[in-house]
């Protein structure tokens, strides 16, 4: 007879994203395994499968002999009404067991409207949502991610967090678990020698005091318990694990090909980005690695296609030498290779006529600010030039696609600039009007604007975020400037970016707000089929918690932020400087044009920055 | 054009036929076998699999075509290299060097597997025989072009039943494949729609076998 798991496959969309079963899947023997752990991905496989984080430390976990990692992804609506109707607990994909039989439960979390996903996560495998309820060894919840940079608003459900990147201390931590679980150790005590794990962050150790008013006081501290949590970094990227033996799913994914990471941080210091700083310092890997990894990946999964991501891939010091070497072997193989995130240079334009892949996916221009006097507020170093000539040229190579990113309510932005973006849309036609070859089928614009979200450890950590009011009243504005019918102009309901403020700079206090709301059905937030604006409002009330308070009111400079015990490398009397100067409209050169001095050096043991 | 037979049983029964496609074009360029390419401006690995299936339906049967770019590499090679880059579930039984016309592929055995967990009902093998056995008996069936109602009578060769255990009955269906098609799954159709009380709490599929018109197996 076939098991109840099974007989739900059938009436589900996409089922072999619940069977695992893939190319490149580890599967152990149990007995001799010692740790288990249930790698949890707070969004669905497709989503999941195409993050590299994931993979990496699946990589890390499952080298060591006596750990089994598996994975578990958020099910789509349709299976979760399945699991909830016949009472099945989630299951990992590998072994296919209840994710409530795992020793630990790992997250991470990339993106703060993910929370109610993890919440709801443990609820579906039926673990007890709150840290302190769950008092045994067993079901260690741990999670990692850019979001654990201000991991306050989860502290109350996730035993402990792991800041920064994970090759390392992933495997410390481990360790710990394995000798506790050996000797028989209380949870309090695990937790205790998991906090001197460099990194990690045992929110339990701490107590917020807030003042009358609601700002944050004063953080009292278990003895004992670290000041700061400093994050980890890999500092040789060449010598770390990177999994070139990948798995390979057997159903589609968002990125359904192989991924090469060229360096992780960013030499550019965009005052809005949050990546920019809590990523830093630069560290790359060399051409010679990169090159045999991209070979061995394309070889080991049989994909057709790799990307060369990174967060400023034209950055890359070694491009010309990296590209010169790929490039005719992905030709000999009739593999394509894409490379997202290039920059308006010229190399750049060069290499954009050499690879296949992305010329079908057209222009993409981040500009984020309309006018110069914006963009220098910033720091996005962009000249409307660049724009324009790269723009030429690739009319006049037949492109006909544009896209274009902005983000509206920026400190300072005024009128002035919202009618930027529409006279560089002006701009760009009237240069189709003169270099476009491709007359016959036009030139389309896609133009997008963001509600900009103040995140923690940026120059801007500080800032208000306009109300949800005055950023439709400047979306309205901007598309009564729109002539051209070549311009589709699409701006999101604010709702969502809301939200993601009020968490990026959440406190505990959002945690009561978070359960509330996932209790009353929120899940999936990213998902517009899903996402329920209406049971946040409602569970903010009920919890006499006010969202303003994250967002339109924004923080005093001399105000104790929830995040600062958080250190990601980078001072914060540097963002303070940064917030001066982007007031005064001063860019900071980038890494390669001089050094700032943000901090992040200190991260570094052996070499300097983006040496 | 060479082709090859394959069965897909275990968690890969779930697996699309789309992404099944793309599946094989991955295990070939593991195994080191690479395919040929087809026209165009965005060319594509050439593997063809004879008749699409449903997800979730099991099959000892299937059979795919494709071209090797380069110098001939014999089937059994083809067949081990080819095993060896396959997800489990997904495995090679045979190569051929050549095959018969695709046109020619008529009939397809399939065996479905009634389970009633709480018990086969009685007389069930008898009810079910005689439901099979009416001259006619239409069922609605799902297109592009919304609902409309399919005979399956004719497109049905032979249909037998027998209870293999407690709660299961096995039903064997010859099912015309092309031309039209039947979907063994709308024999399920019919018996919610006809005996209701005789529907299983659950359904398996299986591909068995194919033939042509005259009823020879096909390759
Ligand atoms: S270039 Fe700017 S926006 Fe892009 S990752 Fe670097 S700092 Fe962030
Ligand atoms: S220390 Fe200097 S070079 Fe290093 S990341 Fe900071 S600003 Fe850049």
């Amino acid at each position: 007879m076939t098991d109840r798991k099974q007989r739900l496959l059938p009436a589900v969309q996409k089922p072999a994203r619940y069977t695992g079963g893939e190319w490149g899947e580890v599967q152990k023997n149990k007995d001799e395994i010692h740790i288990r752990v249930a790698f949890c991905f707070p969004d669905t496989y497709e989503i999941g499968m195409s993050n590299l984080g994931m993979r990496i430390l699946y990589g890390v976990m499952n080298n060591q002999p006596d750990v089994w990692c598996e994975r578990v992804f958020a099910p789509w609506g349709d299976m979760e009404a399945a699991l909830r109707r016949e009472a099945l607990p989630l299951w990992a994909l590998e072994s296919q067991d209840p994710v409530k039989d795992f020793d630990m439960i790992a997250f991470t979390i990339g993106y703060e409207m993910a929370y109610s996903n993890v919440l709801n996560m443990l609820d579906l495998a039926g673990v007890p949502l709150h840290a302190s309820e769950r008092t045994g060894l067993k079901n260690i919840v741990f999670a990692g991610g850019v979001c654990t940079f201000n991991p306050e608003p989860l502290a109350d459900f996730v035993d402990f967090f792991s800041l920064g990147e994970g090759e390392e201390s992933t495997v410390e931590i481990l360790d710990v678990y394995r000798r506790a679980k050996a000797e028989d150790w209380t949870k309090e005590w695990f937790l205790r020698e998991v906090a001197k794990v460099p990194g990690v962050y045992v929110p339990s150790l701490y107590t917020p005091v807030y003042e009358p008013d609601g700002r944050l006081k004063e953080i009292i501290r278990v003895e004992g318990a670290p000041e700061i949590v400093t994050k980890r970094i890999v500092e040789n990227l060449d010598e770390a694990y990177f999994p070139t033996k990948m798995l390979v799913p057997s159903t589609e994914i968002v990125h359904d090909r192989a991924n090469l990471e060229l360096f992780r941080g960013c030499i550019r210091g965009c005052r809005f980005c949050q990546a920019g700083f809590s990523c830093r310092p630069v560290r790359r890997k060399s051409p010679e690695v990169l090159y045999r990894q991209a070979t061995e990946l394309l070889e080991h999964s049989g994909n057709n296609e790799i990307t060369l991501s990174s967060l400023s891939t034209s950055d890359y010091k070694d491009l010309r030498e990296l590209t010169d070497a790929l490039i005719p072997y992905c030709e000999a193989h009739k593999f394509s290779m894409s490379v997202p995130s290039l920059r308006a240079d010229n190399f750049s334009r060069e290499l954009m006529e050499r690879v296949q892949a992305v010329r079908k996916s057209g222009l993409t221009f981040a500009p984020e600010a309309g006018t110069q006097r914006l963009r220098d507020v910033i720091n996005k170093n962009l000249q409307e030039e660049e724009i324009l000539s790269t723009c030429a040229i690739a009319f006049a190579g037949g492109w006909s696609h544009v896209k274009l990113y902005f983000m509206l309510g920026l400190p300072t932005e005024t009128d002035e600039d919202v009618l930027g973006i529409a006279e560089l849309v002006y701009k760009i036609i009237q240069l189709w009007k003169e270099n476009g070859v491709n007359r016959k089928r036009g030139l389309s614009i896609r133009l997008a604007t963001a509600y900009f979200v103040p995140k923690p450890h940026t120059p801007f950590q500080w800032e208000q975020q306009i109300t949800p009011q005055e950023y439709l009243r400047r979306c309205k504005l901007l598309k009564e400037h729109l002539y051209s019918k070549c311009v589709e102009y699409d701006y999101h309901s604010p709702d969502l970016s809301r939200l993601e403020a009020v968490f990026a700079r959440g406190d505990r206090r959002l945690g009561p707000v978070i359960e509330e709301a996932v209790r009353s059905g929120a899940r999936l937030d990213g998902w517009d089929e899903y996402f329920r604006y209406d049971l946040w409002q409602e569970a903010f009330a009920k919890c006499g918690v006010d969202p303003n308070f994250y967002t339109v009111r924004g923080y005093g400079e001399e105000e104790l932020l929830p995040w600062d015990m958080m250190d990601v490398g980078v001072s914060k009397a540097f963002l303070l400087r940064e917030r001066r100067r982007a007031y005064e409209s001063r860019v900071t050169p980038d890494c390669r044009h001089g050094c700032a001095g943000c901090g992040a050096n200190c991260l570094l043991k052996e070499a300097g920055c983006d040496d | 054009m060479t082709r090859l037979l394959f069965e897909k049983t275990g968690k890969a029964v779930w697996i699309s036929h789309l992404d099944l496609m793309r599946l094989f074009q991955r295990a070939f360029q593991r195994a080191g076998l690479p395919l040929t390419h087809t026209h165009g401006f965005n060319p594509r690995p050439s593997v063809s699999i004879a008749l699409p299936m449903s997800v979730g339906v099991e099959s000892g049967c299937e059979l795919l075509d494709f071209a090797l770019d380069g110098a001939a590499v014999p089937c059994e090679e083809i067949r081990d290299r080819l095993n060896a880059a396959l997800v489990s579930g997904v495995r090679i039984l045979r190569v051929y060097e050549d095959g018969q016309k695709l046109k020619n592929l008529a009939w397809l055995d399939c065996c479905l597997t009634l389970e009633y967990d709480h018990g086969v009902p009685p007389e069930a093998a008898g009810r079910l025989r005689a439901l099979f056995s009416r001259p006619s008996l239409p069922v609605q069936k799902k297109s592009k072009n919304g609902v409309t109602e399919q005979d399956i009578i004719p497109l049905l060769k032979r249909v037998e039943l027998e209870q293999a255990e407690e709660n299961t009955l096995t039903l064997l269906a010859r099912v015309r494949c092309q031309n039209p098609a039947l979907n063994p799954m709308q024999l399920l159709a019919a018996v919610d729609r006809y005996q209701p009380e005789l529907s299983p709490d659950f359904c398996r599929c299986r591909r068995v076998e194919v033939y042509d018109e005259n009823g020879n197996v096909f390759r």
